[in-house]
């Protein structure tokens, strides 16, 4: 099939576009380590570990990442009920008004953040709801159940239906047949998109700034420390952990649901 | 998967409760249905007209109140050349930045879908979604370490010799600005980066869908290789580039944390949206703001529809 080979101009705009892609990346993993603690020069005067015991012992910092880690959580978990309930729904009936409710889940991913943000903003405040845990939650489970559904519905149309006749043949009722045949064949599908939901909410800022009132998520914390650029070095450390903790999600994901079609690939 | 046990003599009210669903599709269809709807048509879907509806909103000046009288000032206030600036200001970002993206990721997404299979594909594969993934206010913090003076790319045009190349870029108007920081040339350049990776996706699933045996037809036919380019694979890739553009248009049309972060002062639709509602509390002409990448992004759907887009996505 592919037997000729790609010509070097090919080659070379290829490679270089993944090192363009990478090269910032790399830029947050080497100043992490870097023993200045004011300038941002280059290349790196030494390495150090020193900043990471730092950063640990900031109580601001421990309080940011353990309400990141609540909200994604609490929005993951209503993103995984719903994503599935919505697949469930969608993936072999047909009925009036499918297609709006599939462009209704996408919506919130399609328009862009602010709209979502400022939306729901204006909403809370007609009803009356400070802004606060609760609210940010609601922000990001509605942008998240996009990333469920796709997943779960993949794995859906790939998983054939006789499976659950032969279930019903044998006797099975309807929640045998979900716990026994349904709920295995989905685990995969339901972990994967339970991890990018998690990275999702993990990392969100722009709907976040509208709905989070006083509180400081982890990308919140970040945003703020640029605007005041006092102690680079935690926010060097804190920039490294946030990377992480949003790349490991994809790549559990990615092996997860490894040789199917429909995973991640579908936009944020 | 292991044969569900089947118990015979008492019919549990579960089961029970199973069976009247399985003869009910419809009735299950709901119960599944409900849940999802309330969130999405309620929930979502209400605060969104409820916004739309706060833009017709009055807003008092002086008393910097906000009363449910309906009028059309928001919507006139658009036009102003100060708020019609922005607009602008953002959609020629949107547009450059869409067409940059695209010619960035084709030679990626050539090379993955052509001459990459197995391990290599899957590592391409993976080299192009961890960047996509990686936390999105990171990457905008780390091109704020890379420009910044003495950073980076500083470091690397001075070890090349190039600083007066750059002294003449940024002296060019509408691209450049006083540093690489504060310059139209580094917000745009940190804005492709962040979303070239949306753009790559759609165009190699497209070409991953070329049949090899059109490009050896069109050779057979005496085409030269640029040719076939040109009136073969181009062509058949609109649609994946349709589709990604869908991305890096909404995306930087909404965007306000990296206009805040990198570039020269002056509002993006997105940091206008923030500063009414936020610093003057003038929600109305915030909402009206919103309309704006609505209706771009809606006269956008509309235009790459027809290039094929919505089957590529």
């Amino acid at each position: 099939m592919h037997s000729e080979r790609a010509s070097w101009g090919l080659r070379i705009a290829a490679w270089g576009g993944l090192l363009f892609l990478h090269f910032p990346i790399l830029i947050i993993l080497i100043y992490a380590f870097s023993t200045e603690d004011a300038a941002f020069s280059f290349p790196p005067q030494g390495f150090t570990l020193r900043w990471f015991a730092v950063t640990f012992a900031r109580p601001d910092v421990l309080e940011a990442i353990r309400l990141s880690l609540q909200v994604a959580a609490l929005a993951t978990l209503i993103a995984m009920v719903l994503g599935t309930l919505a697949a469930a729904a969608l993936y072999r009936r047909d009925f009036f008004g499918k297609e709006g409710v599939s462009l209704l889940l996408i919506l919130p991913i399609a328009l862009p953040g602010i709209i979502t943000g400022l939306a729901l903003l204006a909403a809370f405040k007609q009803l009356g709801i400070e802004p606060g845990v609760f609210t940010i939650v609601v922000g990001h489970a509605t942008f998240c159940v996009v990333i469920v559904y796709n997943n779960v519905i993949a794995r859906f149309r790939r998983t054939s239906y006789s499976l659950i006749e032969a279930s019903m043949d044998l006797g099975a009722d309807g929640w045998q047949t979900f716990r026994y045949i349904i709920l295995p064949n989905l685990s995969s599908a339901l972990l994967a998109g339970g991890m990018l939901a998690f990275a999702l909410s993990f990392d969100e800022i722009i709907v976040t700034t509208f709905t989070a009132g006083h509180e400081k998520t982890l990308p919140i914390w970040l945003l703020n420390q640029l605007a005041r650029p006092r102690d680079v070095p935690v926010t060097n450390v804190v920039a490294m952990l946030v990377m992480l903790a949003t790349m490991l999600p994809i790549l559990i994901a990615y092996y997860l649901t490894k040789g199917g079609e429909g995973v991640a690939g579908s936009g944020k | 998967m292991r044969p569900a046990p089947a118990p015979r003599e008492s019919v549990s009210p579960l089961r029970q409760l199973a069976d009247v669903l399985y003869r009910r599709p419809n009735l299950y269809l709901a119960l599944l249905l409900v849940p999802p709807l309330l969130w999405f048509g309620v929930v979502y879907l209400g605060s969104l007209l409820g916004l739309l509806w706060q833009s017709f909103y009055t807003f008092d000046d002086f008393t910097m109140a906000v009363t449910p009288e309906l009028t059309l000032a928001n919507l006139k206030a658009l036009f102003q050349p100060a708020n019609f600036d922005i607009i602008l200001r953002t959609l020629a970002m949107a547009i450059a930045v869409t067409i940059a993206s695209a010619a960035l990721a084709f030679p990626i997404a050539y090379h993955m879908a052509r001459y990459t299979s197995g391990k290599t594909k899957a590592f391409f594969y993976i080299a192009v979604m961890l960047p996509m993934w990686a936390s999105y206010i990171v990457k905008a913090y780390a091109w704020t370490l890379l420009l910044a003076k003495g950073g980076v790319a500083q470091w690397f045009l001075e070890a090349l010799h190039l600083q007066p190349l750059l002294q003449f870029v940024l002296g060019i108007p509408g691209v450049g600005g006083s540093t690489l920081s504060t310059s139209h040339l580094g917000r745009f350049g940190v804005f492709v980066y962040i979303w070239l990776p949306f753009m790559i996706l759609p165009i190699q699933a497209a070409l991953e869908r070329l049949p090899p045996s059109l490009l050896q037809a069109s050779a057979d036919l005496g085409a030269t290789p640029w040719q076939t380019f040109r009136t073969v694979v181009l062509p058949l890739s609109v649609p994946g580039i349709a589709a990604g553009s869908i991305f890096t248009f909404s995306l930087t049309l909404g965007d306000f944390i990296v206009p805040q972060l990198i570039g020269p002062p002056g509002y993006f639709i997105g940091s206008m949206v923030y500063a009414q509602q936020g610093a003057i509390g003038n929600m109305p002409m915030a909402a009206a703001f919103t309309l704006v990448p609505i209706a771009l992004i809606a006269v956008y759907l509309s235009i790459v529809k027809r290039l094929g887009a919505f089957d590529a996505l």
